[in-house]
């Protein structure tokens, strides 16, 4: 406990170097696995450092109630769920307030990606479940939501790369961790489809100068493209081989 | 779980060709141009048993936003801020597309985002709300209320929201020393430690068309929207994207240049409304 404390405490960029002594603009280890739940239509495990997401896609399906249908495409139903033991305090399961707004925002996220036009009066369920909680849990959600969709077979007009920048003791960072963003002056998470240049995310909490604003949308869209072949080649690898 | 909107109306949403067309000659359903803001009309203190009180027509939006205080305890890791708690109900009465019951998604949304526009840049100072630092402090609500639904809901509740808060006036609280306990003075009036002025301005895009404060038709057929919130020294103090479409940052650098001509049209109907306030005997 005591050590945790004086950590806290620690400048949180010295010498160039952040506390987990990536430089401003590193990203943490991805790691990212596709496929890994039988259950579900698609599915995939992604890792930013400690942070690890597993989405789960099931459609396109019945909705089950006729209301929500439409004549002219699926709807896309999406969840953000943290698990009781995901955060240093056990977080209750019922959904918060801050879990209802990123299911929406992450739902919009990636309706501009998906082609639902090819599955009228169909749904399609994105479920997210961050297993451990250590900064950017949306953004890796959004990375897994639409790997897991590509593994469903769900035609999509591009992969969503998830990517959050921050601003820490005056520096812009790429890829926050927990104890930056909580001890951070801004946290803005982002989603871009790269190859079509698309921002699909965006959200600002904190403070940045103009300047400053623009400066960090060009960082992450620069880091939103390293997590882009990440996301392809943990594709490529589990449908290149033959089994 | 959040689901795709299905409660979309057939109608406006076949107006999507006529408010394109429109848009390409630069003007709008409503004869606007895209950088227009539709008639602020802003009356503050219609509230008597709120500390602070306003009501906002942004066109046919209609928004009151009410504050209350009452004294809590704080929150274990800020011992030495006053609480600020903001929330927002699409009532029924507003829109035949509001239910009643716990708020939903877009009403969560458009309270978390007003919140986090005025946390983090501390536009209100929350340390100066702190009665006994450690055990009593002023718990500050902000109930927004939407009661008319014509579009651009989150800029109609941020301009209800500030012209509230300015006008709002708390009763001086102290310790006494001799007794321990605290001592309310309800005669004592005293205005809130505000130390920015924050407000949000929202664009929406329609295809590659930018437009400002867009009315209820505009959002039916819009593509994206993305909220801006500023403060008067410029800094941007949130972003919130939402809508089912994306952003160019070329799309997005036009919509920082339209919210700040946006901002200071709207900070400058609050600060005649409270001007005027000001004059008018009470």
């Amino acid at each position: 406990m005591s050590e945790e404390k004086v950590e806290t405490k620690r400048r949180l960029i010295e010498n160039g170097r952040r506390i987990d002594g990536r430089g401003p603009q590193d990203i943490r280890p991805l790691r990212f696995e596709v496929r890994v739940l039988k259950n579900a239509n698609g599915s995939a495990l992604v890792e930013y450092g400690g942070t690890k997401v597993l989405a789960a896609v099931y459609g396109p399906r019945d909705p089950g109630t006729r209301s929500i249908a439409l004549p002219n495409r699926a709807v896309l139903r999406c969840r953000y769920h943290m698990a009781p033991f995901s955060t240093h305090e056990r977080k209750n399961p019922a959904p918060s307030r801050r879990e209802i707004e990123l299911s929406k925002v992450i739902r919009e996220a990636l309706e501009p990606a998906v082609i639902t036009e090819a599955f009228p009066r169909t749904a399609i369920d994105v479920f997210i479940e961050v297993l451990n909680a250590d900064g950017g849990t949306r953004t890796a959600g959004i990375t897994a939501a639409s790997l897991a969709l590509a593994d469903a077979g769900i035609p999509m007009r591009d992969l969503v790369a998830g990517i959050a920048v921050g601003k820490v003791e005056g520096t812009l960072v790429l890829d926050i961790n927990e104890e930056e963003d909580m001890h951070g002056e801004a946290d803005m998470p982002m989603a871009v489809m790269p190859s079509l240049g698309l921002i699909t995310l965006i959200q600002l909490n904190g403070v940045l100068s103009d300047s400053e604003f623009w400066e960090a949308i060009d960082l992450g869209l620069k880091g939103a493209r390293i997590v882009y072949e990440a996301q392809k080649e943990a594709l490529r690898k589990r449908y290149s081989s033959v089994e | 779980m959040s689901i795709t909107p299905v409660d979309i109306p057939v109608i406006p949403a076949l107006k999507r060709g006529t408010i394109l067309s429109l848009l390409s000659r630069s003007t709008r359903i409503d004869g606007r141009s895209p950088s227009d803001v539709r008639g602020i009309e802003i009356a503050t203190g219609v509230i008597s048993n709120a500390n602070g009180s306003a009501h906002v027509k942004l066109g046919l939006t209609q928004v009151i936003a009410g504050v209350k205080v009452e004294i809590g305890s704080p929150f274990q890791d800020t011992p030495n801020l006053g609480n600020l708690i903001v929330n927002a109900e699409f009532v029924p009465l507003a829109s035949p597309t509001f239910e009643p019951g716990p708020p939903d998604e877009r009403a969560i949304e458009l309270a978390r985002v007003i919140d986090r526009s005025l946390r983090d840049v501390r536009a209100i100072d929350l340390e100066k709300l702190a009665i006994i630092p450690g055990k009593k402090v002023w718990n500050l609500f902000v109930d927004i209320y939407v009661i008319d639904h014509d579009g651009n809901l989150i800029d109609a509740s941020s301009i209800a929201t500030l012209a509230a808060l300015i006008t709002t006036r708390i009763p001086r609280a102290s310790l006494n020393q001799d007794k321990g306990e605290i001592v309310i003075d309800r005669t004592t009036l005293e205005p809130l430690p505000i130390r920015k002025k924050v407000l949000t301005a929202t664009i929406a895009k329609i295809e590659d068309h930018l437009i400002v404060d867009p009315s209820l038709e505009e959002e039916i057929v819009a593509d994206a929207f993305v909220t801006i919130a500023l403060s008067e020294d410029s800094l941007i103090t949130g972003i919130q994207k939402s809508g089912m479409g994306a952003f160019r940052q070329e799309h997005l650098r036009k919509a920082m240049d339209m919210a700040r001509q946006a901002y200071s049209l709207y900070i400058k109907k609050i600060s005649e409304t409270i001007e005027r306030g000001a004059q008018a005997p009470t």
